[in-house]
C-alpha cells in the first residue's frame, strides 16, 4: 500500500474536561472524497483546527506524505500543500474577489515580498487568479468587493481562496453551510470537478450530498472516531443509524 | 468598485487602473507645490511643518491604514529621526541629504528591532506595548541631558545649504521647498508599496489576518518588514523637523504627538494615502487658527471634529467624500 497523503497517529486533544479529539487515526490516500459526517459537538471542526495547525494537539502526531507536520505553523503547512477552508465566511471584505485570490496566487509563487514592483507587473498570477473564480462561475464577479458578493458567491470564493495555494490535501469545513438546497448541489458539483489529484475531505450535515459526492465517509462521535467505510457500509451500519441518522429520519 | 467596466475588462486592466496616477492627485500636487508660494508666502514655515507632518502621518498610515497595526508610540521613531539627524548636524557635519538618510537609517534601525515584539501581538496588547516604547524612548530621551538638551532641548545645530546652494532663509521657501520634495518622493515609493504584491497582502492582514494564515502567508514577516519602513519613514519626518528648525525639543518624541498624529490620520482617513495628508492640513491649520485666539483651549474644537468624524464619517473625511462621490455617480448614471 502507497503513503497516504495525510495521517494521523493517536491524536488528542481535551479543553478541560471535554475531550475533544480521541485517539484518532486517519488515512487518506490520494485524490479520494472524504466526507467526515458526526452529530455537533463530535469534533469535526477540531479534527481541522488540528491537522491544519490552528490548534496544538495534546499527543500524537499528523504526518503530511512522509513528513512529520506536528510542530508546524499553519501557514507552513499551507505552504506544504494541506490547506482548509472555513465553516463561517472568513475572507476579506474590502478587497475584490479578485485581489482575494490574487493575494493567494502572489503568496503561492513567493512575490508577495515584494514591494517596489506595481501589481501590473504580474499578468500571469493575476490571470491565474481570474481563471479560479471563472473555473468556479465567479468571473463576472471578479471585480466586487467581497462584501457585496451573495452569500453563495462568497461560499464560492473561500473555495476559489484554497484553491489559488495548489492544495495536495483540502480540507472543506462545511462548504455549503447557510447556502440553500438547490444551490448546495452545484457548490457540490463545483467540489466534484476539481482535479483528481487533490485528496478532499468535507464536513457537511446533507446526507443526500454526503452520498451523493463522497467515496468514503468518516463518522465521529464525542471526538472519537465511530468508523469509516464506503456510502454503503455507513448506510447499513446498525450504530450510525442510532447516533447519527437517529432511526427515523431519512438517511 | 467601478461598476460601469465591470465586464469589459481584463485582470490586468483591473489592475493597472486601480495603480493609475488619477487627475484629481496631480492637481493636489500641484497646488501644494505652487499654492502655499503665491498666497502664503509669509506662511511658509507652517506649511513646512505640515509637510513634515503629513510625512510623518503617511508613515503611520502604512502600518496602521494598510497592516491594521494601531501604534500609540510612533512619535518615538519621529523624535530618534530628529535627534539623529540633529546630533548629525552638530558633531559630523552640517550637509542636509546625509543626515536626513542618517536620521531615516537610525528609527528604522530601532523599528526593526521592536519589530520582532510588534509582530507577535494584536488589539489592546499591541496598543499598549507601542505605548510603552514610546514612554521608554521618551525618557531616555529626557534622561541622556548630556546627549540630547534634555528639556533644554538641542542647541546648536547649523545646517549646510542643500546641495551647498540653497540656504536655509529665514521665510522659509528652502525649509518648505525641500520637505515638500522629500514628501513627495517617499509619497510616490509609498504609493508604488501599496500598489505591489506586498501591499496587497498587508491590505489582507488588516482583512482578516487569520484567513491570511491559511493562504499560507507567513504575516509576522509582512508586519516585521512594513513596520521597518513606517518607522524609517517617521525618522525621516523627524530629521525634516530637526534640520529645518535647527532646535529638538522632547516635545518632538511625545505623547502628545503620537497622539496627534493618529488623530490626523483619522480625521483624513486612514487606509488611503492622501488622508494621512489631508488629515495633516487641516489638523495644523486648525491649530495654528485657533491657537491665534486662544491657546489654552484649542483641543476643544478639535475634540468635537474628531468626535463627529469617527461617529458620521467612518472612513474620514476622504472616505466620506469618496462614498458622496460614488452616490453622485450611481444617481447620474
Amino acid at each position: 500500500m502507497t503513503t497516504p497523503v495525510l495521517s494521523t497517529h493517536k491524536l488528542n486533544k481535551s479543553f478541560g474536561q471535554l475531550v475533544v479529539a480521541r485517539d484518532i487515526e486517519i488515512a487518506l490516500p490520494r485524490g479520494v472524497r472524504y466526507a467526515l459526517i458526526g452529530p455537533n459537538g463530535a469534533g469535526k471542526t477540531t479534527l481541522i483546527n488540528l491537522m491544519t495547525g490552528m490548534l496544538r494537539p495534546d499527543a500524537g502526531s499528523i504526518m503530511l506524505g512522509e513528513e512529520d507536520i506536528t510542530k508546524l505553523e499553519p501557514q507552513a503547512r499551507v505552504k506544504r500543500g494541506l490547506v482548509r477552508t472555513f465553516q463561517i465566511n472568513s475572507l476579506f471584505p474590502d478587497l475584490s474577489a479578485l485581489e482575494s485570490v490574487t493575494v493567494a496566487v502572489l503568496e503561492r509563487r513567493g512575490d508577495a515580498p515584494v514591494w517596489w514592483r506595481e501589481l501590473p507587473a504580474y499578468r500571469e498570477a493575476a490571470g491565474e487568479a481570474y481563471d479560479i473564480l471563472k473555473s468556479l462561475s465567479l468571473g463576472d464577479h471578479a471585480y466586487r468587493t467581497t462584501r457585496e458578493l451573495a452569500y453563495g458567491q462568497q461560499r464560492l470564493l473561500e473555495i476559489a481562496l484554497s484553491l489559488a495555494t495548489k492544495p495536495h490535501v483540502l480540507l472543506l469545513d462545511e462548504p455549503a453551510a447557510g447556502v440553500p438546497k438547490e444551490e448546495s448541489q452545484g457548490l457540490f458539483a463545483a467540489i466534484a470537478g476539481l482535479s483528481s489529484d487533490i485528496t478532499i475531505l468535507f464536513i457537511e450535515h446533507d446526507m443526500d450530498v454526503v452520498f451523493r459526492f463522497a467515496s468514503r465517509i468518516i463518522v465521529m462521535v464525542s471526538g472519537g472516531i465511530l468508523l469509516e467505510g464506503t456510502p454503503q457500509e455507513i448506510a447499513s451500519d446498525p450504530r450510525v443509524r442510532e447516533v447519527y441518522l437517529g432511526g427515523a429520519h431519512h438517511g | 468598485m467601478d461598476a460601469a467596466a465591470r465586464h469589459s475588462v481584463t485582470p490586468l486592466q483591473y489592475f493597472q487602473s486601480q495603480a493609475r496616477w488619477t487627475p484629481l492627485e496631480l492637481a493636489f500636487w500641484l497646488a501644494v507645490a505652487v499654492v502655499p508660494f503665491l498666497l502664503f508666502p509669509t506662511h511658509l514655515s507652517l506649511a513646512s511643518q505640515i509637510a513634515i507632518t503629513a510625512l510623518f502621518a503617511l508613515s503611520l498610515d502604512l502600518i496602521l491604514g494598510y497592516a491594521g497595526i494601531v501604534s500609540l508610540g510612533h512619535a518615538a521613531f519621529f523624535g530618534i529621526g530628529a535627534y539623529a539627524a540633529g546630533l548629525f548636524a552638530k558633531h559630523i557635519w552640517g550637509e542636509p541629504i546625509t543626515g536626513l538618510l542618517f536620521a531615516g537609517f537610525c528609527a528604522g534601525l530601532v523599528g526593526f528591532a521592536s519589530s520582532f515584539i510588534v509582530a507577535r501581538f494584536k488589539h489592546l496588547t499591541l496598543i499598549m506595548i507601542t505605548l510603552g516604547i514610546g514612554f521608554l524612548v521618551h525618557e531616555i530621551a529626557n534622561a541622556a541631558h548630556w546627549l540630547t538638551g534634555g528639556t533644554d532641548g538641542l542647541q546648536g545645530v547649523r545646517m549646510w545649504p542643500i546641495f551647498n546652494y540653497f540656504n536655509f532663509d529665514l521665510w522659509g521657501y528652502t525649509g518648505y521647498s525641500y520637505a515638500l520634495i522629500v514628501l513627495f518622493v517617499v509619497f510616490v515609493v509609498a504609493r508604488r508599496l501599496i500598489n505591489s504584491p506586498f501591499g496587497l497582502s498587508l491590505r489582507g492582514i488588516r482583512e482578516n489576518s487569520t484567513r491570511m494564515a491559511a493562504i499560507g502567508a507567513d504575516s509576522r514577516a509582512h508586519i516585521r518588514k512594513i513596520y521597518t519602513i513606517s518607522t524609517a519613514i517617521a525618522g525621516l519626518a523627524g530629521g525634516l523637523l530637526a534640520q529645518t528648525t535647527e532646535t529638538v525639543s522632547l516635545g518632538s518624541i511625545d505623547f502628545q504627538r503620537s497622539a496627534d498624529v493618529v488623530v490626523m490620520l483619522v480625521l483624513g482617513g486612514a487606509g488611503r494615502l492622501y488622508g494621512g495628508l489631508i488629515g495633516a492640513i487641516i489638523f495644523m491649520v486648525a491649530r495654528d487658527q485657533f491657537s491665534g485666539f486662544n491657546p489654552q483651549f484649542w483641543y476643544f474644537p478639535m475634540g468635537v471634529l474628531l468626535v463627529a468624524v469617527v461617529m458620521f464619517l467612518p472612513g474620514g473625511i476622504l472616505g466620506g467624500l469618496a462614498r458622496l462621490t460614488a452616490r453622485f455617480r450611481n444617481r447620474s448614471s
